[in-house]
């Protein structure tokens, strides 16, 4: 077995024989010709033939990919009408009296270079664009047929790299997966890939052999690692692998779109738990109906400084409108605790857990703290922002959060900044102090969300990084149920909702109950939310045992 | 001429697609566009000269249009920097 590692840029195991694509980038020969005018003549037709190529591409790309993904064959339009290039080869045909394959592929060339030579990932990986509309051309100039591949069986196509164009227009009922040697995540290949659910992986370099041509192979492109002539263990871990993976978009398939409702009508929102930017494309794909626990942390923990107001506003302006109006709930820095940071000079403790952290941080250095504020407030002029404030013990501290919140808005006011004048402020219930005054809380508050996690350690005195402890941090302990039931009913009491962000949020051992206690919003690891959805779906809350809420009144 | 400055906000900074948009809004117009980064210039209605510019988030961008449009043209421009980039 010879395992390659590559990187995976969409998901999915595939499981099949290897099948290389050579390059049909064969050598243009430079050939004189006195005629420049049948050259320009025979590259007009060859270009026209191209541009309508091009449409036929788009078109099929649009249906497949959609109108975003398909772009860029417009772009390919754009490029092969572009002066410039035109020039270039109209230029090299008259003046070195050359045919016109040798003066396309010459100038493609040249324009690849200078976009490889430049200092930007996204602009260096354009070099593939305009190689893909040169080859296209020489191959009209030439009549050459497109590499077809008429195999019977579906194959795991390798190659060096894929084109748009050649992704777009294989077969994909016959492709497997896509495993490259060269390419980068930000190639319209990965993007095109990871919208059509084909697994790929890309940069598997030099060890991808074409010896391997007809081997057999697994892919798993979770992981980017590409096994050849897998033994037998491999073979049964990645066979359940896949199973699993199918069973999950089966799921996706039968449950996406559909409502979170019981079979008495009981309705419940499924959000998702999310620690940066880069989770927002899970939790769409899983269907979360907002984001249930933005975890602002990892802006700091990424930086070496202090994070600006302008690096934290351009995150939280994209997540709120990558998710479209659909609520974004942003809970502000939770640094302390197991999350400590060099540049903010915190002092030794004895006990973190419950020591200086989170809100009582921010609460003691308001410039921090304000500098986040203000990022989110200008945020919210461009979705459905939410802000939710951890390790609230008291009604004092939420006070003090909203008269600085006040004072960022008169500021952005004073210098006409737009933003959302409502934007909801909600509190984290972690603390027994915050479920057991949460009729108080549920007064100053817009809503709650109940952090089971921090909530189970500090009601039962249990530190959760503490293995030896683990028979005693139990999360369905009857006074953790009890303090989630207290809060939920106090939140309504005053006509607010009450979510779960914690672990517990996802687990389908509770979903019954939350449902029966009238928990509103369940926010979990994107990965989850189908499964809870189904959960959801088969529940009929008329039908529960009266019993199942017993054990905490 | 008519003349503007405008400071990419655009995350990705002028990347394909909006190149290929901003190149069909010149193209509408008669005067001669270009747009000016850190010196180096580029003429508006063609795709590799933008796209070369390679301009980032966070760049200044001058915008020039001088031609019997010109005025029309800048506040086009002007509002399609501000509307995609």
């Amino acid at each position: 077995m010879n395992v390659i590692k590559g990187k995976g840029v969409s998901n999915g195991v595939a499981i099949g024989r290897m099948k290389f694509l050579g390059k049909t980038r064969t050598g243009v020969k430079r050939i004189h010709s006195e005629n420049s005018e049948a050259e320009m003549s025979r590259f007009e037709n060859a270009k026209q033939q191209t541009l309508a190529q091009l449409e036929q591409l788009y078109q099929k790309a649009v249906v497949e990919v959609g109108e975003a993904n398909a772009q860029i064959f417009e772009i390919h339009q754009m490029m092969v009408e572009d002066e410039d290039y035109l020039e270039s080869i109209e230029n090299i045909i008259r003046s070195q009296s050359v045919n016109a394959e040798y003066a396309v592929a010459c100038t493609g060339d040249n324009f690849a270079k200078m976009f490889s030579s430049m200092d930007d990932e996204y602009m260096k990986a354009r070099s593939a664009d305009v190689l893909d509309i040169s080859d296209r051309i020489v191959k009209n100039l030439t009549n050459a047929q497109t590499e077809d591949f008429s195999a019977d069986e579906k194959l795991i196509i390798c190659t060096d790299d894929l084109t748009p164009s050649e992704t777009v227009q294989m077969d994909k009922s016959k492709v497997l997966a896509f495993v490259t040697r060269n390419g980068s995540s930000n190639s319209h290949t990965a993007i095109l890939a990871r919208t059509m659910s084909i697994p790929a992986v890309i940069g598997a370099g030099e060890q991808l052999l074409d010896e391997y041509d007809g081997a057999d192979c697994i892919v798993d492109a979770f992981t980017g690692e590409v096994y050849v002539n897998p033994d037998k263990e491999t073979a049964e871990r990645l066979t359940a692998k896949r199973e699993e993976d199918i069973k999950r978009r089966e799921l996706i398939r039968q449950l996406k779109g559909k409502e979170n409702i019981t079979l008495d009508g009981k309705k419940i929102k499924l959000y998702a738990n999310i620690g940066g930017l880069s989770d927002v494309g899970e939790a769409l794909r899983n269907d979360a109906g907002g984001i249930g626990l933005f975890r602002s942390e990892f802006l700091y923990l990424e930086s070496k400084d202090y994070p600006t107001e302008e690096t934290q506003f351009a995150v939280y302006k994209s997540v709120a409108e990558n998710m479209a109006g659909k609520p974004v709930i942003i809970r502000t820095m939770d640094i302390g605790a197991d999350k400590r940071i060099d540049y903010f000079n915190m002092p030794y403790e004895e006990n973190p857990a419950l020591g200086w952290r989170a809100l009582r941080i921010c609460l003691d250095r308001p410039e921090i703290f304000k500098t986040q504020l203000k990022a989110l407030c200008r945020a919210s002029a461009y979705g459905n922002i939410q802000i939710m404030i951890p390790m609230i013990t008291s009604v004092r501290e939420i006070r003090e959060v909203r008269k600085l919140v006040s004072e960022v808005q008169s500021q952005l006011r004073a210098d006409g900044v737009s933003f959302n004048e409502n934007m909801p402020i909600g509190v984290m219930i972690e603390t027994p102090a915050a479920a057991i005054i949460s009729d108080k809380l549920a007064k100053e508050a817009d809503f709650f969300s109940i952090g089971t996690n921090d909530l189970t350690q500090y009601t039962l005195a249990c530190d959760r990084q503490n293995p030896r402890l683990e028979k005693y941090c139990n999360v369905y302990h009857p006074a953790i149920l009890r303090l989630i039931k207290l809060a939920v009913d106090n939140a309504h009491a005053e006509g607010k909702w009450c979510g779960i962000c914690g672990e517990l949020g996802g687990d389908v051992k509770m979903t019954e109950q939350f449902l029966a206690m009238g928990v509103d919003e369940l926010s979990m690891v994107p990965s989850l939310i189908l499964e809870v959805r189904d959960k959801v779906r088969k529940c009929d809350t008329s039908k529960l045992d009266r019993n199942i809420l017993s054990d905490i009144e | 001429m008519k003349n503007f400055t405008y400071i990419i906000k655009d995350e990705t900074g002028i990347h394909a697609r909006p190149a290929g948009m901003l190149v069909k809004c010149a193209q509408g117009f008669k005067s001669d566009i270009k747009i000016e980064k850190d010196g180096k210039s580029a003429d508006a209605k063609k795709l590799f000269g933008i796209m070369g510019l390679a301009v980032k988030c966070g760049n200044e961008v001058k915008v020039s249009c001088a031609g019997e449009d010109e005025a029309e043209a800048s506040a086009e421009l002007e509002k399609f920097f501000k509307d995609n980039l």
